[in-house]
């Protein structure tokens, strides 16, 4: 049997106009609400702002080799290590199969600036900035880079070698714009 | 909600009589705290925790509020405007001093309710549901503290923040973008400050009102107390009031004696002399610890050096830290002995010491560097804090053969001859 509208409406499970309706003003209603958590949230993304702080520019003309200096790139420290031909033999000795992170000096460095080791000063365990910049720091048993809050040691091409940072010191995006200014970020 | 000898509430006064058919809050009141609440006789000192927490998160409250009025929470001037409060607000020193050892004081009697629950096996049936409440409250306790210490700004709030944060980089896949997105920005800066300085205003009125769904729940079936045995009759119970509002009353005046010895004689006891520098984003402090009650799930999360499988061992040692506490959320389920208290459970007696020297080797170690011998002891005491809630507590309530319980509350407090309704009197020797 059909009623005047022409529903279908055998018996009480019939679908009426009614939940129709119903099930459609819930469903707008709730993706409207759902749509409010876009500006609800993304607001705890980083502000246009602070992405704009997102090149630094650095002079490393005076960094003889051995030193290193910290430098400031998003707020946060990054090494510039002028490296000695002896760090540089050291890291490349290391066969990839003894790292955690395997990756080579070379695909660390610039070609034609093997010496340039330009890494974040961000420990890849929960954040510390790790020793081995500063004149009398200790650096570690691999002559890199030491953590003291954790106790992660990277060797001369800032890899992990041991403790329980899961990565390599991480490399940033970088250009040389003269040989010796680079341009981080 | 209650045992059917409760006292009614009875206004007497017009006014009284008025406020009750409006809105009996009153009414509530009377039933929650009051003497419409009849409470086992025989709880000892360690039932005075809860009410005592209570006490303390209205002191951070209130303490908390008064000290927003004078913070700012902005990277140029929070450092300064902490020293602003210490040095120039009036009476500003004192209320500092108060919420940081405030902060200390709510977690030492956060835990010993815990430890209570956790030997007179209050988390048992038919009180799970004030269980899971009590480990949500102590969850957003810890979230809560955490962010409140980040707001000085001095070096142990923003390296402690670097931390905590970096904890969530572990996460596979979204890890960094989560890191980058709980933060503002790549590390933590005026983004984080702000946003931890709203919620660590925000969450103590969640944990208020957690707390009132805990005592709610807990009002179902009654307080426990220290023999385990349910309530079965009028002498077994005394009403809150006066009987327990003066004893708490009494808890309270020793908690305050000890609370404000530390206030006023040791306030920076507990605190790091690196937290008077301000925050530095090129140098960490050599040695960062959180604050002594973090230091157990700190040692946790340290704990784990090497690679386990495909898991790296920064991420097996957040699990490992978010699990020791979510790991509470399932002992209703873990500990199937039908025996609540443990004064009838003999080798549960031994395993929850066990347990209490574990909680505080491992607290020892997460204080101390991340050095040798605190790893090897930390892994040692991290691995047993594991067995002890996954492996022991279940396998001994198969084994255990427990002591006889009393046959009622009565009976317990006033000797083996006594029952019912008998009046309290000494029986005289034969």
């Amino acid at each position: 049997m059909t009623d005047s509208g022409g529903e279908l409406a055998s018996g009480d499970t019939a679908v009426r106009r009614r939940d129709f309706i119903n099930i459609a003003a819930v469903s707008a209603a709730g993706v409207g609400g759902l749509a409010t958590l876009v500006p609800l949230l993304t607001q705890m993304s980083p502000s246009a702002d602070v992405l704009a702080e997102s090149t630094t520019e650095v002079d490393i003309s005076a960094i003889q080799p051995g030193q290193a200096i910290k430098a400031m790139f998003r707020k946060q420290p990054v090494f510039i290590r002028n490296l000695t031909p002896h760090e540089i033999a050291e890291a490349e000795a290391v066969p990839l199969s003894a790292l955690r992170d395997p990756e080579t000096l070379a695909a660390r460095t610039k070609p034609g600036h093997a010496n340039w080791l330009i890494t974040m000063g961000v420990c890849t365990h929960l954040g510390c900035v790790p020793l081995g910049t500063g004149e009398g720091e200790p650096r570690g048993e691999f002559g890199g880079y030491f953590c003291p809050c954790h106790g992660s040691q990277y060797d001369t091409a800032a890899r992990i070698r041991k403790g329980p940072a899961p990565k390599n010191l991480f490399v940033p995006t970088y250009d040389f714009e003269t040989p010796t200014t680079v341009k981080i970020g | 909600m209650s045992f059917p000898w409760a006292k009614r509430y009875e206004p007497t006064h017009p006014f009284m009589v008025w406020v009750d058919e409006k809105l009996p809050l009153p009414r509530l009141v009377h039933g929650a705290i009051g003497a419409g609440y009849p409470v086992p006789r025989n709880l000892n000192y360690f039932w005075n925790f809860g009410v005592l927490a209570g006490f303390c998160l209205l002191l951070q409250i209130v303490t908390g509020v008064v000290l927003a009025m004078h913070y700012a929470a902005n990277t140029e001037v929070a450092f300064g405007s902490t020293e602003h409060i210490m040095r120039d607000v009036n009476w500003g020193w004192l209320l500092r001093y108060a919420h940081a050892n405030g902060a200390s004081a709510f977690f030492a009697v956060l835990y010993i309710h815990i430890f209570r629950g956790f030997f007179y096996g209050s988390y048992k049936a038919p009180r799970e549901m004030v269980w899971l409440l009590g480990v949500l409250i102590f969850l957003l306790t810890m979230a809560t503290a955490f962010m409140g210490y980040v707001l000085p700004w001095g070096q142990m709030s923003f390296w402690g923040a670097q931390v905590i944060t970096g904890l969530f980089s572990a996460v596979p896949l979204i890890g960094d973008w989560l890191h980058t997105y709980l933060l503002g920005g790549f590390a933590p800066d005026n983004a984080a400050l702000n946003r931890f300085f709203a919620l660590h205003f925000l969450l103590p009125f969640v944990i208020a009102g957690v707390v009132i769904l805990h005592i709610w729940a807990l009002h179902i079936p009654g307080s426990s107390n220290p023999t385990g045995v349910e309530v079965k009759g009028e002498s077994d119970t005394v009403p809150f009031h006066p009987y327990y509002t003066a004893k708490d009353g009494m808890g309270l005046g020793v908690f305050l004696v000890l609370y404000c010895g530390m206030v006023f004689f040791a306030p920076n006891a507990l605190g790091h002399p690196d937290n008077y520098i301000p925050a530095n984003p090129m140098q960490t402090p050599a040695h960062i610890v959180p604050e002594w009650y973090f230091w157990p799930f700190y040692a946790i999360l340290r704990a784990f050096t090497a690679d386990i499988f495909f898991i790296p061992a920064k991420l097996m040692g957040v699990l490992a830290m978010f699990s020791s506490i979510l790991v509470w959320f399932f002992l209703p389920w873990l500990d199937r002995s039908p025996v609540r208290s443990g004064h009838y459970r003999p080798m549960f007696k031994w395993a929850f010491r066990a347990l209490v020297v574990d909680l505080i080797v491992l607290g020892y170690c997460g204080g101390s560097p991340a050095a040798e011998p605190y790893v090897m002891i930390s892994q040692i005491a991290a691995a047993y804090y594991f067995l002890h809630f996954l492996v022991i507590l279940p396998v001994i309530s198969g084994l255990e053969k427990t002591a006889p319980l009393p046959f009622s509350i009565t009976q317990s407090v006033l000797g083996g001859a006594v029952s019912g309704d008998e009046p309290a009197h000494a029986v005289p020797a034969e």
